[in-house]
C-alpha cells in the first residue's frame, strides 16, 4: 500500500479526537495485520469506493469504547444500545471522511459505516491488499485502525497482469 | 425558526441540537436520510436546512437538488465529512448556501448558522 495513504489517517484521527472529543492520540507505529480477527472487540467498518477501493476498520477495546462513546455524545450508553454503534460508526466515518480529502490527486468516497460486536470476530477484506494497523492510545484507553486500500490503477494493473498470466 | 436536522447519524443530530439550543433554537425537526427529509419538509416547513451528504436511501446532494426544485431560498447548510474541493462547489452548485466539515468546533458550527441566516435574510 501506498505510504502516502497512511499518513492521512494519522492526521485524520488526531483531528477528529481533538476537535470532537478534546482528547489527544498518540499514533503508535504503522504495523501489518497478522491473522484475520479483528485487533478489538468493537468494530466499525467503511468501504471505500473510486480511485481508492477498499475498507477501513477502527476496532476498539470494550471499555475504550464505552469512555470514548461517552466523551463523544455526553451520556452513558450500554454497549448494545443503538446509540452507542451510531457514535462509533460516526467516528469512523469522520476519520475516513477527513482522510480520503488528504489522498492527493485522488478522489474517494466513502459508504455508510456498520458497527460489529464481540470477541475475535473477522472482518474480510481482499486478500491480495495487505492490512495496515495504526495502534492508537489515548487517556480513554487503545482502539486501532485497520487500513486494507489500494488504488485503483494499482489494482486494474494486477488484474491485467493476472488476466495475463492466465493467458 | 424551524430548523430541520437530516443526518443518519443520531449522535450527530443530537450534538447539532445542542449547539442550537445554546444558540436559542429550540422549534427542531430530525430526518434520517433524504427520502424522510423530503416527507417531512412540507408538514414542518423549516426556516434553516442542516443536510449531511453521506447517508443510506437518499444521500444530502440528491436531497438538495430535489428540494431546490420546489424552494429556492429556504437556506441550507450542508454539515458533512466530504471536504474536498470539487464536493463544496458541487455542494454549492445543487443550491447549498454554506458548508461545515465534520469534525467542526460547536463555535465553528454557530458561526456558519448565523452567517448564513444574515446573509438570507439580507438578500
Amino acid at each position: 500500500m501506498d505510504p502516502a495513504r497512511i499518513t492521512p489517517f494519522i492526521k485524520s484521527v488526531q483531528n477528529v479526537f481533538a476537535t470532537m472529543l478534546q482528547l489527544p492520540v498518540e499514533v503508535e507505529d504503522p504495523q501489518i495485520k497478522q491473522g484475520k480477527s479483528a485487533t478489538y472487540d468493537v468494530t466499525a467498518i467503511i468501504g471505500m469506493s473510486g480511485d481508492c477501493v477498499g475498507s477501513v476498520v477502527l476496532s476498539f477495546e470494550q471499555e475504550s469504547a464505552l469512555r470514548i462513546v461517552a466523551l463523544f455524545t455526553g451520556t452513558e450508553a450500554s454497549v448494545d444500545s443503538p446509540d452507542f454503534a451510531d457514535a462509533v460508526g460516526e467516528l469512523v466515518n469522520m476519520i475516513s471522511g477527513g482522510a480520503k480529502a488528504l489522498f492527493e490527486g485522488r478522489k474517494a468516497s466513502i459508504s455508510t459505516p456498520s458497527v460489529v460486536l464481540g470477541s475475535n470476530h473477522v472482518v474480510s477484506t481482499q486478500t491480495d491488499v495487505p492490512t495496515i494497523v495504526l495502534p492508537c492510545v489515548t487517556d480513554c484507553g487503545r482502539f486501532a485502525i485497520e487500513i486494507a486500500i489500494q488504488d485503483q490503477v494499482e489494482s486494474a494493473d494486477a488484474d491485467s497482469q493476472s488476466a495475463a498470466t492466465t493467458a | 425558526m424551524k430548523i430541520l436536522l437530516v443526518d443518519d447519524s443520531k449522535t450527530m443530530r443530537n450534538i447539532q441540537k445542542s449547539v442550537l439550543s445554546q444558540l436559542g433554537y429550540s422549534e427542531l425537526e430530525e430526518a434520517c436520510d433524504g427520502q424522510d427529509a423530503l416527507s417531512k419538509v412540507k408538514a414542518f416547513d423549516p426556516d434553516l436546512l442542516l443536510v449531511d451528504w453521506n447517508m443510506p436511501n437518499m444521500d444530502g446532494l440528491s436531497f438538495v437538488k430535489a428540494y431546490r426544485q420546489d424552494d429556492k431560498t429556504t437556506p441550507i447548510i450542508m454539515v458533512t465529512t466530504e471536504a474536498e474541493k470539487s464536493r463544496v462547489i458541487e455542494a454549492i452548485k445543487a443550491g447549498v448556501n454554506n458548508y461545515v466539515v465534520k469534525p467542526f468546533t460547536p463555535d465553528l458550527l454557530s458561526q456558519r448558522i448565523q452567517e448564513t441566516l444574515e446573509k438570507c435574510a439580507a438578500a
